[in-house]
C-alpha cells in the first residue's frame, strides 16, 4: 500500500484534534472581562495552539513524516497526537484522549471517505492547513511553519496520479476499517446513520473531469458516433462544481476539511460507540519496525525545558481525583453511555504561580493572576458537567 | 430483474481494493467458493448450492522477512485454501524509493499460466503444469511503465480469439498480449492518464471501468473504440462479464450496481450496448463485483466496511 500517507494523517487528524480543543478552550471563557477565575483565558487559548502547531509543523517532525514509510497502529498515532498535544500547558487525561482520538478518527474517516476524488484529499488537508494559520495567525513564527510544510506538501503531492492519489486514500480507509463511533454532531447532521455508518448519496455534483451518467455513445470503425442512447441513473446527479486551488492560499471550494465546530454547542463532540466494536487484538509483525518510527517521531518533536515535574493544566473529567480514580474504575460501564470530552482546567495552587511565571516569560499584557479556586468554582464545574 | 437473495455473512469486512470479490464455482462439488481481502487477510467463504452450509477459511501472508530485503508478493493455495503451493518474493530495492511494492491483478491465461501484476509495472508469468506442483517464473513482460490495477483472460471459451490476454494500469494504459512461452505483444492501447481499475476480455473485446467512472469497449487487437459509456458517477472498482449470455456487470464507489448486455459480432465488427437493470447499495462504496455463474444469472457484491456479500438473483 502507499508509503505517502503519514503527513497527510497527521496534518489532518492533528487539524482535526485543533478545532475541537479550540472549540473547548473557547467555551469556558464565559467571562467578558477575564476576571473569572480559573478560565481559559484568549491568550492561554492561544498559548496552547501556538505551542501544539509550533511543534507539529517543526522542521524535524515534518521531515520525519515525509519519509517513505508505512503507516501504522493506531496505538502510534494516538501515542504521538498525545504528546503533540500534551506540548502545551494542557494536560488531556487518557480517558479523554481515548474519546478526542475517535472523534479526530472519525471525522478524518468521514472526510476520506466522502471526497469526490482522490486528488480532493490534497484539498481537504489545506482546508485544515488554512485554519490552523488563522488559529497562530498573531504568531508569525507558527505561521511561517505553517506555510513551509505546506510548500512541502505542495512539492511531495502534486506529482501523484489519480491513481497513486486513490492508492493512498485506501490505504487511509483501510486504516479506518471497521470504526463505527457515533459522533454526536454527525447523526444531527444526518451525515451518520445511527449504525455508525456513513451516509453516502446518490445526487450531487459529480467529481471534476467525471460525466454525468447515463449516456451510451457508439462508435463506428473511423470513430464517428453513429448512435447515442440514455439510460436511467438512478440518481440526480449535476455537473461538477469549479475545481478548488491547489496553491498555497486559494479558495478550495469543497467543504470537508474545514472546521464545523461552533462554540455554543460542545455537546456536538459526544461520541458513543456502536455495540459491536471489535479491538485489533492481532499480534502486528512490524512492531519492531513501528517503535522505530515512535522513536523517530518523539525524538524530533522540540521539547521544552520544563522541570519534570511542573505541573500543567491537568485535564480531569471530574471535580477531585478521587471521582477520577473511581471513573477509571467503571470505565467500562462508561463506554456504553455517551463519551464526553471535557478540558476543564482544574487548578490548584501550584499550577496558579506556573501560570503566573509563564505570562511573565511573554511579557503579554497582564491577567487577573488566577487564585485559589473558591467553592463557587467547584459548584461551577459541577454545573458545567451536569449541562452536558 | 434481479431480486436481492440471503446475504452471505464473511469474518471481516472488506477492505476497499479494486475488483475485491473472487467466485468459483465448482460443479461437481455443488458448491461456490468466494474470496474477499481485508487488509492483509483473504476471507474464504464455501456456499454448498442448497444453501444450508457454509464453511470459512482465512488466509493470512507469511510475515515479511525484513532482515533479507524481499518483499512477499504472492502465494498460491489449492483452490479451497488448504494447502499453500506456492510463493513469490521480489527483492526490495537497496535505497527505499517512496514507491510501495505490492503485487495487484491476476489471471489464469491459456494454456497453463498465471500471471500476476507489480506495483512497478511489470507483470510476472508463471508457469503451472498440470500435474504436480513445480510452478516457476517463466517470464516478466515489461511494458507498463505504472503500477498494475488489472488483467483478464478471455472468457469466451474460444480458442480462435488472438489475444488471450489484456492488462491494464494506473495510468489507464491497455496492453493486448497472445500467450506463449515467449508472451507477445500485439497492441497497447492509451490511456487518457485516468487510471483503469478493472478490465475484461470477450470475443476479442476489451471492457474497461475507469476511474472516471466511464466503461469503454474497444476491440482489443485493433484499438479501435466500439463504445463509450458515462455508467457512474465515482470510481469504477469492478466489472465482470458472463460469457454465456453477453451480460455486464459494474460497480463503483457510488453505491451503484449495474447490469448491461452487450452484443458483438466480431465477423461485422459491431457492438451493441444497452442498460438493463441498477441496483443500489445504500450507504456503501462498492469494491467488488462478480456473477457467480457464466449465463449471469445470479451476481454478488462486496461493499467497503461491510461484512458480508450481498447476492442477487434473476427473478
Amino acid at each position: 500500500m502507499s508509503m505517502r500517507t503519514l503527513p497527510l494523517v497527521f496534518i489532518n487528524l492533528g487539524g482535526e484534534m485543533l478545532y475541537i480543543l479550540d472549540q473547548r478552550l473557547r467555551a469556558h471563557n464565559t467571562s467578558e472581562d477575564n476576571s473569572e477565575k480559573g478560565v481559559w483565558s484568549e491568550n492561554d487559548r492561544k498559548r496552547v495552539m501556538n505551542d501544539i502547531v509550533g511543534t507539529m509543523f517543526s522542521k524535524a517532525f515534518m521531515d520525519e513524516l515525509l519519509k517513505p514509510q508505512q503507516l501504522y497502529s493506531h496505538r502510534t498515532m494516538k501515542t504521538v497526537l498525545t504528546r503533540l498535544a500534551h506540548a502545551s500547558i494542557m494536560r488531556l487525561n487518557p480517558a479523554s484522549m481515548d474519546r478526542l482520538y475517535e472523534l479526530m478518527v472519525m471525522a478524518f474517516k468521514n472526510q476520506v471517505f466522502l471526497c469526490l476524488r482522490p486528488k480532493d484529499l490534497l484539498l481537504i488537508s489545506y482546508n485544515h492547513m488554512d485554519t490552523i494559520r488563522e488559529f497562530v495567525k498573531d504568531t508569525p513564527m507558527a505561521v511561517n511553519q505553517v506555510d513551509e510544510t505546506h510548500r512541502k506538501i505542495i512539492e511531495a503531492y502534486s506529482s501523484l496520479s489519480e491513481g497513486e492519489l486513490q492508492l493512498l486514500r485506501q490505504t487511509l480507509l483501510t486504516f479506518f476499517q471497521d470504526m463505527h463511533v457515533r459522533v454526536s454532531l454527525f447523526l444531527k447532521d444526518q451525515i451518520q446513520n445511527p449504525n455508525g455508518r456513513f451516509a453516502l448519496t446518490t445526487s450531487g455534483p459529480v467529481p471534476h473531469g467525471t460525466d454525468v451518467p447515463g449516456l451510451i455513445r457508439i462508435f463506428d470503425c473511423r470513430g464517428r458516433e453513429v448512435r447515442r442512447r440514455e439510460f436511467p441513473s438512478g440518481g440526480s446527479y449535476t455537473s461538477s462544481i469549479r475545481e478548488g486551488s491547489f496553491e498555497l492560499h486559494g479558495n478550495r471550494v469543497i467543504r470537508l476539511g474545514m472546521n464545523m465546530y461552533t462554540v455554543d454547542h460542545p455537546e456536538e463532540t459526544h461520541t458513543s460507540r456502536a455495540p459491536s466494536v471489535k479491538a485489533d487484538g492481532s499480534p502486528n509483525p512490524l512492531a519492531k519496525e513501528e517503535l522505530n518510527l515512535l522513536a523517530r517521531l518523539m525524538g524530533s518533536m522540540k521539547t521544552e525545558n520544563k522541570p519534570k515535574d511542573e505541573s500543567g493544566f491537568r485535564i480531569n473529567l471530574f471535580n477531585t481525583d478521587k471521582e477520577e480514580a473511581e471513573a477509571g474504575a467503571s470505565a467500562s460501564a462508561e463506554e456504553s453511555l455517551y463519551g464526553v470530552i471535557n478540558i476543564q482546567a482544574m487548578q490548584d495552587e501550584q499550577a496558579a504561580s506556573e501560570l503566573a511565571r509563564i505570562a511573565g516569560q511573554f511579557e503579554e499584557e497582564e491577567e487577573e493572576k488566577p487564585e485559589k479556586p473558591s467553592n463557587n468554582k467547584g459548584e461551577e464545574l459541577l454545573a458545567m458537567m451536569d449541562d452536558l | 430483474m434481479y431480486h436481492k437473495e440471503k446475504s452471505i455473512q464473511i469474518k471481516n469486512s472488506a477492505s476497499a481494493l479494486y475488483n475485491n470479490l473472487s467466485v468459483l464455482r465448482i460443479a461437481p462439488r455443488r458448491l461456490t467458493h468466494f474470496t474477499v481481502v481485508h487488509a492483509n487477510m483473504v476471507n474464504m467463504v464455501s456456499a454448498s448450492w442448497d444453501g444450508l452450509n457454509y464453511t470459512h477459511r482465512q488466509l493470512q501472508s507469511k510475515e515479511p522477512n525484513v532482515a533479507t530485503s524481499t518483499s512477499l508478493i504472492m502465494q498460491m493455495y489449492e483452490s479451497d485454501g488448504s494447502i499453500m503451493v506456492y510463493w513469490h518474493a521480489l527483492d526490495t530495492p537497496e535505497t527505499p524509493t517512496a514507491q510501495a511494492v505490492f503485487a495487484r491483478g491476476i489471471a489464469a491465461v491459456y494454456e497453463n499460466y498465471i500471471c500476476v501484476g507489480v506495483s512497478s509495472g511489470a507483470i510476472l508469468v508463471f508457469d503451472v503444469p498440470s500435474k504436480g506442483s513445480n510452478i516457476t517464473l517463466s517470464e516478466v513482460l515489461e511494458e507498463h511503465k505504472e503500477s498494475i490495477t488489472d488483467m483478464a483472460s478471455e472468457c469466451s471459451g474460444s480458442q480462435e480469439c488472438i489475444a488471450n490476454l489484456v492488462t491494464a494500469d494506473d495510468g489507464g494504459n491497455l496492453c493486448v498480449w497472445k500467450s506463449g512461452e515467449e508472451f507477445q505483444l500485439l497492441n497497447k492501447i492509451p490511456g487518457f492518464d485516468m487510471s483503469c481499475s478493472s478490465v475484461k476480455l470477450w470475443k476479442g473485446t476489451a471492457v474497461a471501468g475507469y476511474g472516471t467512472g466511464q466503461i469503454r469497449l474497444y476491440e482489443a487487437v485493433t484499438g479501435i473504440l466500439h463504445a463509450e459509456i458515462n455508467a457512474h458517477a465515482r470510481w469504477i472498482y469492478s466489472v465482470d462479464i458472463a460469457p454465456f449470455s453477453g451480460l455486464l456487470l459494474s460497480a463503483a464507489e457510488d453505491s451503484l450496481v449495474r447490469v448491461w448486455h452487450m452484443t458483438i459480432t466480431p465477423e461485422t465488427n459491431s457492438v451493441e450496448v444497452a442498460h438493463l437493470h441498477n441496483e443500489c447499495v445504500t450507504d456503501t462504496q462498492i469494491c467488488g463485483a462478480r456473477f457467480c455463474d457464466g449465463d449471469g444469472y445470479a451476481f454478488a457484491v462486496t461493499g467497503y466496511d461491510l461484512s458480508e456479500i450481498i447476492r442477487y438473483i434473476q427473478s
